[in-house]
């Protein structure tokens, strides 16, 4: 459905000197996804969904949506914002505090070239309203209304256009956290129901993983990996990729051997000879990086089963941290501290010793 | 909600058409560019130039400047100048400074209610200030002199105003509201607590008032020192009214003089004005490059304390009296010297006689004059006209300057302030001789005092528009045009609505002091476009004292009315304070 190519965005800083915020972003969304822009904040995932709106003009590249060349730096083509026709929400919300909530949700509809009559206007808004629940404060004040409402509002006039994509600028981030998780999943569910094509930007990891359908992570003004919140999660193909999406351990290390067959090789680690997921074979000796999440860290007081498929050492608890859904326990194998997510029923003291056991296809390697 | 509605068909609209956006912005860019910088241009050509003669065409020299600055004599304007200008500021600073301290830091008793009245000097205009002081304090006729003379039996002379320091006394006090208001918004941006460690340290009040409050609030004081030297050097009503009669030259009266000398010498007039440019935009050069710096001295730290208000003990019933005293001066005795000569038939000081004399004829004659309607029409066309154009037009400036990332919108920033340099004769003058050139057929007409309106309170027009642009996130605009909506569409509907509050505290602002102005028009009017301040000049300069009284007292009166209009607008329609 929206096709971005080779795009570059500049920007002029505060000292005068051109920002590069996008270079060579490019990504393809089907029609129906949600596709979310993961990254740090200055990782250019703003400027990228700025592009694709049309706020901010790219030096280079290709914007089209379902065919229509929407920005082609070769061509010179430039569809201003305003001729896009697609919705958007605005971290700020952008409710226009001098409108009433029914007058906001309306405005689209009055300024297209095409105004309908007031009858379907009012009927439009009313269905969108509803739609987002908040029909019953048509006539309110829209600075009247709380944070939620006023994302909810945000989010009914960017779909009463009816728009051909959404566009989703950290929708949630001015929200408290309980509000926020359960947007989360009315986001979900509106966007589900009614398959719109919606990018969504974000910040946050776990509204990434729990929202989208695919994800590109950024860093630095690049997509670094695009792929399913899965794939993401559990098969991050950059250090960077697995550092910012969740907890990881990181563990430096050198190849003994392809071990063939399933990606398998096997890696010398401080903590010791380890089995680990390689994507491609990679030659003896190639330095690369082992990563692996605390909660695939399995500890266990009594020797665990030597079963195939497992890697096992020995080491000693060095801290813990009570989080009630779960503990946090630093493990110290060799020199090498190791972070390692448990169930809180496990109640071996600092200073004990303990055995660790990693499953060997969630223990990822990434070169450097 | 229905999926199938939500993906009816998009509307393909690819075509590029031509945007109405830039025919708008050009507009108003051009228009800016024009304003400021073409009088500026002919002011300066016309320096160079010799008088105008039948059958003597003008020809290129140097002699305006020679004369202007070759001798001794000719160089009294410049000293004279700098003494009132620095007398007058001084004074202004003073009393402005003491009362804004006063009224921030002290618990002097009906702080609130000194604060709200202390705007209303503003609205009586220069000339009927002037005038009134005239009256109390002339040597013939003046009241003061007349009483203690009637008292003592004496013949001598106890106040004189037609001096240099009685010129200081009025402008000084005239422009000490606009330092109080300067002086109390720097001591508001202050960090009280500053002070209050001081205070713990030991300080006594003077102490900290004089070695924290006012070495922290130095760059502020300085700046409002050089607007208020800048100020007083462009005045022209006190010079003109207090100073020419007895032979004290000031540039603007100078410059008056020259154009009113015949054959009148213009060339003169602007080597004269040129200086007088020179002299305040170093000025406020000066003070803009002090309050860009003023980041390094801020001292605003958004904590939320609230000062604690010094206790002066009983000495705040004295401060509070000074307070009543002062606006007494500055409001009630000017309006009431006024509202006594205009019940008169003839100008005299109260007394029981007069007393009997009192009665409303003056009134009866200013409304019976043949020309008063169609001055009060073009007093309000022209005040009305001039807000209205002014916020609109420099709104759109300050959209391009705040929110485009066009090159060169900092000089369009620049030019729309640029007239903020221009003293009001000076830029009479100098639209005077680019109209006088050009063959548009606007000189002698309303439309070039209008021109001269526009030009001269555009600064304010910027100001406040660009200050309120500030304020409206960039995203309310941006989600209009993912709505769909135009350019156009959006500054209609979005940001002119959002500017709304100050778009109106401007308009209102600029209406006051396009009805007091008095030094462009006095060189633009002509027969049948004379607006009320030039009225009240013409009137000066015909001794018509009384009616003269009559027509200030009515004008005072409806602006203030105005004012409160305007204040209850605001309240009503949701405008942040004027």
């Amino acid at each position: 459905m929206l096709n971005v190519s080779g795009l570059h965005t500049e920007y002029r800083g505060a000292d005068g000197k051109p920002v590069k915020a996008a270079q060579d972003v490019s990504f393809e969304v089907p029609r129906g996804m949600l596709f979310t822009l993961l990254g740090p904040s200055g990782c250019g995932k703003t400027t990228t969904l700025r592009s694709i709106a049309g706020l901010e003009r790219p030096t280079a590249g290709t914007v089209t949506a379902d065919g229509r060349v929407l920005f082609s730096s070769e061509q010179g083509i430039f569809i201003a914002p305003n001729q896009r026709n697609f919705g958007m929400v605005f971290q700020s919300y952008a409710i226009w505090p001098h409108m009433n909530v029914f007058q906001n949700v309306a405005f689209p509809l009055q300024v297209r070239r095409d105004r309908p009559g007031k009858r379907v206007i009012d009927d439009k808004v009313m269905r969108v309203l509803a739609a987002v629940q908040l029909d019953h404060l048509a006539a309110r004040d829209a600075t009247a209304l709380s944070g939620g409402q006023q994302q909810r509002l945000a989010l009914a006039r960017a779909l009463v256009m009816e728009p051909q994509l959404l566009l989703l600028d950290e929708p949630l981030s001015n929200l408290d956290a309980k509000l926020r998780e359960a947007m989360r999943f009315e986001l979900k569910r509106l966007q589900r129901e009614l398959k719109l094509t919606t990018i969504y930007v974000t910040h946050d990891q776990s509204e990434a993983l729990a929202l989208s359908h695919e994800i590109a992570v950024m860093n630095e003004g690049r997509v670094v990996q695009v792929g399913s919140p899965r794939e993401i999660y559990e098969r991050p193909r950059n250090r960077f990729v697995a550092d910012f999406v969740g907890t990881t351990n990181f563990l430096d290390g050198a190849v003994l051997s392809a071990k063939g067959g399933n990606g398998c090789c096997r890696v010398s680690t401080p903590v010791g000879m380890l089995e680990v997921q390689c994507d491609d074979t990679p030659d003896k000796d190639t330095a690369i990086v082992v990563s692996v999440r605390p909660e695939d860290v399995e500890l266990s007081e009594q020797p665990p089963d030597p079963a195939g498929g497992y890697n096992v050492c020995m080491g000693t608890v060095t801290a813990k941290a009570f989080l009630g859904e779960y503990l946090d326990f630093q493990v110290k194998v060799g020199d090498h501290t190791l972070l390692a997510r448990a169930h809180p029923s496990l109640r071996t003291p600092v200073g004990d010793p303990i055995h660790i056991r990693m499953k060997a296809d969630k223990c990822i390697a990434i070169r450097n | 909600m229905n999926a199938a509605v939500l993906h009816a068909p998009a509307l393909q609209r690819p075509r590029l058409r031509f945007d109405a956006k830039w025919l708008v912005i050009a507009g108003c860019v051009v228009f800016v560019a024009w304003l400021a910088l073409v009088p500026l241009g002919f002011l300066l050509w016309q320096s160079f130039l010799t008088p105008e003669a039948a059958g003597n065409a003008a020809r290129f020299t140097l002699s305006n400047y020679l004369e202007a600055y070759s001798s001794l004599e000719t160089l009294r304007p410049l000293f004279n100048s700098l003494v009132f200008a620095v007398g007058a500021s001084a004074l202004a600073f003073t009393i402005g400074a003491f009362f804004a301290w006063i009224n921030e830091r002290t618990n002097t008793p009906f702080k609130a209610l000194f604060f709200a009245l202390s705007v209303i000097p503003l609205i009586i205009p220069g000339i009927l200030f002037t005038v009134s002081w005239i009256l109390l304090g002339s040597p013939k006729i003046g009241i003061v002199n007349t009483i203690l003379q009637r008292l003592f039996d004496t013949d001598i002379v106890f106040v004189n105003i037609y001096s240099m320091t009685g010129m200081i006394w009025v402008d000084g006090l005239h422009y000490s509201p606009m330092a109080f208001l300067l002086m109390t918004a720097a001591l508001r941006s202050m960090d009280p607590s500053l002070e209050e460690s001081a205070l713990m340290s030991g300080a006594s009040v003077p102490q900290v008032a004089w070695r924290i409050t006012l070495k922290l609030a130095w760059p502020a004081v300085l700046a409002s020192l050089l607007i208020l030297f800048v100020r007083a050097i462009e005045s022209f009503e006190v010079p003109a009214l207090l100073g020419l009669p007895v032979g004290i030259e000031v540039y603007t009266s100078a410059i008056y003089q020259a154009i009113h000398r015949y054959p009148s010498q213009v060339g003169l007039a602007s080597a004269y004005a040129v200086t007088l440019l020179v002299i305040s935009s170093l000025g406020i050069a000066f003070q803009s490059r002090l309050s860009r710096q003023t980041g390094r001295f801020s001292t605003v730290t958004g904590k939320g304390y609230r000062p604690r208000a010094i206790d002066l003990g009983r000495w705040r019933y004295l401060t509070a009296a000074l307070f009543i005293a002062y606006l007494g001066v500055v409001v009630v005795l000017p309006f009431l010297v006024l509202l006594w000569s205009s019940l008169q038939r003839y100008f005299a000081a109260p007394s029981l006689e007069a007393l009997s004399h009192l009665s409303f004829n003056a009134y009866r004659t200013v409304l019976s004059q043949d020309n008063f309607g169609t001055v009060v029409w073009n007093s309000l066309v022209l005040a009305l006209g001039s807000a209205t154009i002014i916020m609109l037009v420099t709104s759109v400036i300050a959209w391009i300057v705040i929110r485009t990332r066009l090159p060169g919108r900092q000089i369009l920033d620049n030019l729309a302030s640029l007239p903020l340099v221009f003293p009001g004769l000076v830029l009479g003058l100098a639209i005077m001789v680019c109209y006088l050139a050009l063959p548009i057929g606007v000189y002698g007409t309303l439309w070039i005092m209008l021109i001269a309106y526009v030009t001269r309170f555009m600064p304010y027009g910027i100001r406040t528009n660009a200050t309120s642009m500030l304020q409206i996130h960039k995203e309310l605009e941006e989600s209009a045009a993912m709505s769909g909506a135009s350019w156009l569409m959006t500054f209609r509907r979005i940001v002119l609505p959002l500017l709304k509050p100050g778009l109106i505290a401007g308009w209102i602002y600029i209406v006051i002091v396009s009805i007091r102005e008095l030094s462009s028009s006095i060189l633009l009017y002509s027969p049948g476009t004379e607006v009320v301040s030039v009225v009240i000049w013409e009137m000066w300069q015909n001794g018509q004292y009384v009616e003269l009284s009559a027509l200030g007292v009515m004008l005072i009166g409806a602006l203030f009315v105005f004012v409160l209009l305007a204040q209850w607008a605001g309240r009503r329609f949701g405008v942040a304070e004027a």
